[in-house]
């Protein structure tokens, strides 16, 4: 079976047990992003401190992959600064488009952390835009929390 | 793939009316193999079936032969090919027992509802008085429900936006089906055309179309009915069915892409403006303005998707020889076999009616604790097509309160080891994600 590939053990944990679940308050942008050709969902809210992030809060409903993606961006964003944590997920991006190429996961394992698992999810095209759903999420509403704490200043 | 599947006691697999293995070998995609060599367990017919050889052939026979643009010039392969369109027009016709003046070819189902719901528009502002018979405005409804395709409501929704009218719909009730009970208040004087699927693309209901019909009529409103997922699977009259228009997909009832039907009574597409113009659609042309062709024609502008007609063409053949009648036979033999597998398995709900009365060869079902998208991985590892996610009825799903569901379907070529493969599928599935309960009743591996 080629299935442990992608569901690596570090995906099922973080799908049983996610990491930061739930909407919270303070947060200067929410989102609410859509897979259309699937249903699955996610509402994300970020909270910034000056250009950090404080804080991302969601709820969401999908296949374990959406869910543990969001879970491992998570752990991997809160602390940065915004333009940090979008360069993540430009690695995170370069990750789902490698095909399951095995260097691109070894050359970003150290930034990817946990995310690093999801390389073989890489291999199979349907699944990558649940993947990527968490992070195009985030993307839009720390563009959103930004403008929003700009227009304050 | 062997089947060693040990069967719970009491399954009962009554004698299927085709012949399973005899067909599969006239399927040249079923010899292929997926997944590390797996058998390909195709059931995913709901979404687009998979061809037989002579449906292939009939398409290569086409263009190595006879292709020309039909209705255009009078070369023999002109001749030939218009010849080989209309009789495969008058075959498909007689499929449904309809006469070929009132077949329309369009690219699939979606094309040829958005052709009629279109029509109702131009309808409003055509310069002919004969056109505006069906004019569709501010104070009209159109109904449909809330079990359609998306193809079966988007285009209603749109007509309805592009001319002030109101939408309204006929909803569900718990068990998967029409609820009916409000029929006589949400049809009423004001509705202008009823649009109702007579098989449940998700749920796998087969709607009771006689009652629809007839209040419809009763008010002089129009019918139309989506049979994308029932003229491939049952034999369908459409005088029996008392509608006004019958649209359906060459695609999903072993035809080429690229080629659907739009069926109109005759008096009806005489009385509707055209939707797209251009060639082969008029009668005469002048500078200052156009006059159209009669129907069929009318509604076919530009070069037609010949090829993919004289496929459809032999698709019909080829059902025709296996008999319509069996085909149904048949998918309702399996359907009682998969509903009674699926829902034996602790986990596993069906969503839709849970028995064979007045229902199809569309199973969707949940497995409790894993998405729909997981399942449906797990099946893809070994070998089995199946459709996950919402279906393309979004309604439906939101109304049963699940994110999406896992849906099988089946068709000609699908026997008792498909099934046996899913159920066992499923049963991985749950062993894979950790919620396989306690005690199984195969008990093996």
């Amino acid at each position: 079976m080629q299935l442990q590939s992608m569901y690596q053990d570090i995906i099922l944990d973080h799908y049983r047990n996610p990491h930061g679940r739930g909407l919270r308050d303070p947060f200067e942008a929410e989102v609410h992003h859509v897979n259309p050709t699937c249903g699955d969902e996610v509402t994300l809210r970020v909270h910034l401190d000056g250009d950090t992030i404080a804080d991302v809060s969601y709820e969401g409903m999908g296949c374990s992959i959406s869910q543990a993606s969001v879970s491992a961006m998570y752990d991997l964003v809160v602390g940065k600064s915004v333009l940090e944590a979008l360069g993540t997920g430009e690695q995170f991006m370069r990750l789902m488009q490698s095909k399951g190429d095995a260097s691109v996961a070894e050359e970003l394992e150290e930034d990817l952390e946990d995310a690093v698992a999801f390389a073989g999810v890489s291999k199979y095209p349907a699944r990558v835009k649940c993947a990527l759903m968490s992070w195009m999420a985030l993307k839009d509403a720390s563009a959103r929390a930004l403008s929003t704490t700009s227009e304050a200043n | 793939m062997t089947q060693t599947v040990s069967r719970p006691a009491g399954a009962h697999q009554v004698p299927l009316p085709l012949d399973v293995e005899a067909i599969r070998a006239d399927f040249p995609i079923l010899s292929r193999t997926v997944r590390d060599g797996r058998r390909l367990v195709y059931l995913d017919s709901g979404a687009t079936s998979q061809k037989p050889r002579s449906v292939l052939d009939a398409e290569r026979w086409f263009y190595e032969n006879i292709n020309a643009a039909p209705h255009r010039g009078a070369h023999q392969l002109a001749e030939e090919a218009t010849g080989a369109y209309e009789a495969a027009r008058a075959s498909i016709g007689a499929f449904i027992g309809a006469p070929e003046n009132e077949i329309v070819f369009t690219r699939n189902s979606t094309e040829a509802i958005n052709l009629v719901a279109y029509a109702l528009s131009n309808a409003v502002t055509a310069k002919e008085p004969e056109f505006r018979r069906y004019a569709v405005g501010q104070g009209d409804e159109i109904v449909v429900t809330e079990m359609e395709h998306h193809a079966n409501l988007l285009p209603w929704q749109q007509l309805c936006e592009r001319t002030g009218a109101t939408l309204r719909w006929l909803g569900l009730t718990d068990d998967g089906r029409l609820d009916l009970s409000d029929l006589a208040t949400v049809v009423n004087e004001r509705t202008k055309l009823v649009a109702v699927t007579q098989q449940s693309n998700i749920l796998g209901t087969i709607n009771p179309l006689g009652d629809i019909v007839a209040r419809a009529h009763e008010v002089g409103a129009l019918v139309l009915v989506d049979g994308a997922q029932s003229v491939p699977h049952q034999p369908i009259d459409v005088t029996a069915l008392g509608a006004d228009f019958l649209v359906f997909s060459g695609h999903k009832m072993l035809g080429p892409t690229g080629v659907g039907v739009l069926w109109g009574r005759y008096e009806v597409l005489d009385a509707l403006p055209p939707f797209l113009t251009g060639g082969s659609m008029i009668e005469v042309v002048r500078m200052e303005g156009s006059t159209f062709a009669a129907p069929p024609q009318k509604f076919e502008a530009g070069v037609p998707m010949t090829a993919q007609v004289i496929g459809l063409g032999a698709a019909v053949e080829y059902l025709q020889a296996l008999g319509m009648d069996k085909v149904e036979a048949h998918e309702q033999a399996l359907t009682g076999y998969a509903l009674e597998q699926l829902q034996a398995i602790p986990g596993v709900t069906v969503i839709g009616p849970p028995d064979t009365v007045a229902r199809g060869g569309a199973i969707s079902f949940t497995v409790e604790g894993i998405h729909p998208h997981d399942v449906g991985q797990v099946l893809d590892d070994l070998g089995i097509a199946v459709r996950v996610g919402h279906h393309c009825a979004w309604p439906v799903v939101r109304r049963y309160g699940v994110p999406a569901t896992t849906r099988a379907t089946f068709y000609v070529h699908t026997g008792y080891d498909d099934i046996d493969a899913l159920v066992e599928g499923v049963r991985e599935a749950q062993r894979f994600f950790g919620v396989a309960p306690a005690v199984t009743q195969d008990g093996a591996s």
